[in-house]
């Protein structure tokens, strides 16, 4: 009996609910690993498939979502050792379903501390509710790999938007694998996308595209280029959240700028029917 | 060449007269191979259509488009907005080509007449009983009357499939020729209602059924029914245009409608009319769709090329 050939792992994309290679076919090898190589026309597509699930995802209840990122944080956990393998510290494993388990918590808080009703002179009440502002197109940072993905997928989503996550491009086997565990987590598809290669390929086409309603441009460490996507990002007024400090510190305590600059205020004016 | 046409053109005008002459003609046609229609149709799918030439094919299928809206909720000002959509299909840029013609029911012809005088778009309205045709023809013809009489130049007719399929050819055909009559000058657009004839074969017999009863255009669906346009459908009817055309001498154009969604599938049917029936169909004139959503994808993709960003729906009117 011959011995057994072990099944070797592509890593590929996550887009819409589903794991197809790239319609370009190109892939790239890093940490000794085949990872597709999106391309402009992959980036099209996820937009497509997140744009799609914003009707859903915003729909759902905020119980609901809360509901599923707790799910989505039972089985990080449960993956731990498989991203220990892939090199992610124990630690960062563990900050990281933390900080999913925090931001999870936050689904039905965030709009009775960030809404709530105006005072107005007029026999109206009048009421302002945060709400998701749609698409968020996200750049993520090259490392803490795990940790620092989760910090920006987590406050995107939890409020009801739906991102298209550049990924790592020196480390993205740990976004595939979160791929992974959102897929078995019933976050619906589109929800989450992920696309793995060149940031200068993904990132100017995401920054353009006129159905994405913000940028998230935390992993962007080159100042020409997040200049060029902020001016790109102004074309149809984008929510930019700007690229974070090289020192930034990941595991420190996030606030709640990341979810509070990716909403829209609506307000609502309701006679009392004196 | 031209003494085979010109009997064989007498030979076809003589089967209308009895149902035994057209049953053995019809029948008498080759059967359709549906594993070859349908690899072949997938074959032309898989061309690959970029830059310049895809440009061209956007333009030439927003040319193409006849809008449409077919809605028991169609109200006069939701075809007005229609009408004016379908005259400048992208307000932001004036380089864009204005669709085919306008596609609405009878009653609605008179509220797009107004916007569309002058500019150049026809106006196609449904008639004959559209979707079903279950009515008496004195009425299906009094329908198509006052289509026209309200300023439709295009008209597109339903075959009365429960006949079709019962065999009675003759009073199909027959129904057609009184429609072609009650039309006048106006085209006539004869819509088989594929995704009711079951067969490639049934296909093929209605397509020759109607431009036998001279018909301009062979429709594929009304739009009303599960199953619309699919490629091997359209194959097979460009195949029976392009044989009417040997036999005869004369075009008869094709206009697929219902479930083109997109400019991938509308590139898709221009390769298959390319490769069909070559060239000479590939013109509004000759070959339509019958679409809604279709052009505000053509429209984005058109966007994305002239200008290099995607663009998104936010951006072009909801219809």
């Amino acid at each position: 009996m011959s011995e057994r050939v072990a099944v070797r792992k592509t890593y590929k994309l996550f887009i819409g609910g589903k794991f197809p290679r790239s319609e370009s076919g190109r892939s790239y090898l890093v940490q000794s690993s085949n990872v597709s190589l999106a391309s402009r026309k992959d980036a099209r597509d996820a937009v497509v498939a997140a744009r799609a699930a914003v009707k859903g995802w915003a729909g759902a209840t905020a119980y609901n979502r809360g509901q599923i990122l707790y799910r989505a944080a039972e089985m990080l956990e449960g993956r731990r050792e498989q991203f220990v393998a892939l090199g992610v510290p124990g630690d960062e494993v563990d900050a990281a379903v933390d900080r999913w388990v925090w931001y999870a918590g936050w689904a039905d808080k965030l709009s009775q501390v960030y809404g709530g009703a105006n005072p107005v002179a007029g026999p109206y009440f009048n009421i302002s509710t945060p709400e998701p502002t749609g698409v968020v197109a996200v750049v993520a940072p090259e490392r803490p790999a795990l940790l620092g993905l989760v910090s920006v997928i987590a406050p995107a989503i939890v409020t009801g938007n739906t991102v298209v996550v550049a990924a790592s491009p020196t480390e993205p086997l740990a976004a595939v694998t979160l791929a992974e565990v959102l897929a078995t987590s019933d976050l619906p598809g589109g929800v989450v996308n992920i696309l793995t290669g060149r940031i200068t390929e993904t990132a100017p086409t995401l920054a353009a595209h006129m159905d994405v309603n913000a940028v998230d441009l935390s992993g962007v460490t080159d100042a020409e280029l997040a200049a060029d996507l902020e001016v790109k990002a102004a074309e149809n007024l984008k929510r930019v959240l700007r690229p974070a400090p090289a020192d930034h510190d990941w595991s420190a305590d996030p606030g709640v700028a990341r979810m509070t600059t990716l909403l829209e205020t609506k307000t609502v004016w309701h006679p009392k029917g004196v | 060449m031209t003494a085979t046409t010109t009997s064989a053109r007498s030979e076809l005008s003589e089967l209308g007269r009895s149902e035994t002459a057209l049953r053995t003609f019809l029948h008498g046609l080759p059967g359709v191979d549906q594993v070859g229609a349908e690899q072949r149709a997938a074959q032309l799918g898989t061309r690959s259509i970029k830059t310049t030439a895809k440009a061209q094919a956007i333009d030439l299928a927003i040319r193409m488009v006849d809008l449409t809206t077919l809605e028991g909720a169609d109200t006069p000002g939701k075809v007005r907005a229609l009408a004016a959509k379908a005259i400048r299909p992208d307000p932001a840029d004036p380089s864009c080509p204005h669709v085919g013609a306008v596609c609405v029911y009878p009653a609605m012809v008179p509220y797009v007449a107004e916007v569309l005088r002058g500019s150049g778009v026809h106006l196609a309205s449904v008639a004959t009983a559209f979707p079903s045709g279950q009515v008496p023809l004195e009425i299906k013809l009094a329908d198509t009357r006052a289509a026209v009489a309200a300023g439709a130049d295009e008209i597109d007719m339903v075959i009365n499939r429960g006949a079709f399929l019962a065999g009675r050819y003759k009073e199909v055909y027959d129904e057609i020729v009184a429609t072609r009559e009650a039309v006048g000058d106006a085209h006539l657009k004869v819509i088989l209602e594929t995704g009711e004839l079951a067969t490639y074969d049934n296909v093929r017999r209605a397509s020759w059924l109607a431009m036998l009863g001279g018909g301009d255009f062979i429709k594929t669906s009304t739009g009303k029914v599960p199953v619309a346009a699919t490629l091997p459908v359209s194959l097979v009817m460009l195949e029976a245009v392009r044989d009417f055309r040997a036999a005869t001498g004369r075009q008869v154009g094709v206009k697929p409608a219902g479930g083109i969604k997109t400019t991938k599938d509308a590139i898709k049917y221009l390769v298959m009319v390319n490769e069909t029936v070559g060239a000479d169909w590939l013109d509004p004139d000759w070959f339509r769709f019958g679409a809604s959503s279709l052009l505000n994808d053509l429209l984005m993709q058109r966007t994305k090329l002239t200008t290099g960003t995607y663009s998104g729906p936010d951006y072009f009117t909801l219809d």
